[in-house]
């Protein structure tokens, strides 16, 4: 089975966000690039791009032919989409399990597991 | 022999499925299966006889008949690999032909990826072989609702990659207790519902605890399930609620009462200490003649630090109220955040009254009137303030 994990960070605090980052101890911003590079290193896991903070987002609509473009992401900005990353894991348990050892789901944030169309 | 195939329907339907999804990975195909290899037996059995090992040739005729229908379709092409040998003669099979996965099945609906309206529809259809019918007007649910969340679920499995087997040990407590919480809350459904569930939650912890053998819980949520459901009868009496020390012994089913006792020494032996062993422990010190009210309370203080819940606190107001008087118990209830439910008003009302305090007993009856909807409970409450004068 092949699942994207779409990461989103709620309120974690990230580099992105550096007063929030700032409270964060040492040790605690290391353990965040820690966790995320053992994430990365899983075999099984394909990395995906991170993204801008979701105040960066422009979001676009087609109505009658005419593209009307907003500022700001298509969902709740607390519930924007930080990241993703592909995973090729035997079941869902496997799935959910990667899912809980990303930073974001224990620090604010969540991660939705979507299993891949295969057509 | 209607009743024996009625029986034999009960009996193995679940096996049956079970076994049916662990060789075939797709619900809808066995259930379909499952279905028709029940028809050939109504039509057979009556004449030619029951089989030696009927889930055996269940089994096996629903798997011939699902090859049969795979090479219909060839939508199924794929799954035809999976049952080589191609067919299979019944009256050879014996029940170690085939693997007994109905923990299995068990697991992969009470999964928590599925919501839990989702794991008790999908158990009770699989495991219990209840209709989608039988399963919405035990819910109050129009039918085509339930369909349809039936439908989601088994297609959530299938898309999601829900995995069908026992989960490994680091993830079995977390799944152990999803699927106790499963078939209790069919049990609390049934049991505020009529008979027809409370029976099917038994007979699923039943098979949960010969699945299981060493885990104490399932004994635990077993033991609790018989010893409430022995009392259910005697829990009213023409449309009135009574009490549990008003109530009339006689009418508590002492079979019940006896299998939950010995479900409970099993979890005992096994050093169980899980929250349905302590309930079902207090459950029994209920069943006793005289009440060691000191020892429900110690039970309630233990289950009170393990589940946090300010209604196990209520209730251990009400056991510490007995050991130690009104007073002691009233302390408790003062401190407990739980204006909006209504047990919480008809104690306090209860051990007010009993210290002769009877204008704040009136205002807490009259908290609990606004609360009930029940027509029993309404009535015992009305009662209760006509007592009062």
């Amino acid at each position: 089975m092949k699942y994207v994990l779409l990461i989103h960070q709620g309120t974690t605090p990230t580099p992105a966000t550096p007063e929030e980052w700032a409270k964060l101890s040492p040790e605690e911003q290391q353990q965040v690039y820690a966790d995320y590079q053992a994430i990365n290193q899983t075999p099984g896991v394909t990395p995906g791009t991170g993204l801008q903070l979701p105040e960066t987002a422009t979001t676009v609509r087609v109505q009658d032919g005419r593209t009307l473009t907003t500022d700001g992401p298509f969902a709740e900005t607390k519930e924007a989409l930080g990241g993703w990353l592909t995973y090729e894991a035997d079941d869902l348990d496997a799935a959910i399990e990667l899912a809980s050892r990303i930073p974001a789901a224990r620090m604010g944030g969540a991660v939705e597991i979507r299993p891949v169309a295969e057509w | 022999m209607v009743n024996d195939l009625e029986a034999v329907y009960r009996d193995h339907w679940g096996r049956v499925v079970a076994t049916l999804i662990g060789l075939l990975r797709d619900f809808d195909l066995a259930e379909e299966a499952a279905q028709e290899a029940f028809a050939l037996a109504a039509e057979r059995w009556p004449d030619g006889g029951v089989p030696e090992h009927p889930a055996a040739w269940l089994i096996a005729t629903g798997r011939n008949r699902a090859i049969d229908r795979i090479r219909r379709d060839r939508r199924y092409e794929a799954k035809l690999k999976l049952l080589e040998p191609a067919h299979l003669v019944e009256d050879d099979m014996d029940e170690t032909s085939f693997p007994d996965e109905r923990l299995e099945l068990l697991f992969t609906c009470c999964h928590p990826a599925l919501s839990l309206e989702a794991q008790v529809a999908l158990t009770l259809r699989t495991l219990g072989g209840l209709t989608t019918e039988q399963i919405a007007q035990a819910f109050l649910v129009p039918e085509p609702t339930m369909a349809q969340r039936l439908v989601r679920a088994k297609r959530k499995i299938a898309a999601a990659g829900i995995p069908f087997r026992v989960p490994p040990p680091h993830l079995l407590p977390d799944r152990l207790s999803a699927v106790l919480a499963t078939i209790y809350l069919i049990f609390n459904q049934g049991y505020t519902s009529g008979g027809m569930l409370a029976g099917e939650a038994i007979r699923l912890g039943t098979a949960l605890t010969v699945l299981m053998p060493d885990e104490p819980e399932p004994l635990g949520l077993l033991a609790l399930m018989l010893l409430q459901d022995a009392r259910r009868d005697a829990r009213f009496d023409d449309g009135r609620l009574v009490l549990l020390a008003d109530q009339d012994r006689s009418r508590w089913d002492s079979r019940e009462i006896a299998a939950g006792r010995a479900a409970l020494d099993r979890a005992v032996a096994l050093q169980g200490d899980g929250p349905y062993m302590l309930q079902a422990a207090i459950a029994a010190l209920h069943t006793e003649p005289r009440r060691d009210w000191g020892r429900i309370a110690a039970l309630y203080s233990d289950l009170a630090s393990l589940t946090g819940s300010p209604v196990v606190e209520l209730n251990r107001a009400v056991a510490v109220a007995e050991s130690e008087g009104p007073e002691a118990g009233l302390r408790i209830t003062d401190g407990l955040d739980l204006d909006g439910y209504r047990y919480l008003h008809t104690t306090r009302g209860e051990l007010l009254r009993r210290l002769g305090r009877t204008a704040e007993a009136r205002e807490a009856y009259l908290r609990a009137l606004q609360l009930v909807n029940d027509p029993p409970e309404r009535r015992f409450v009305e009662e209760r303030l006509a007592e009062l004068g």
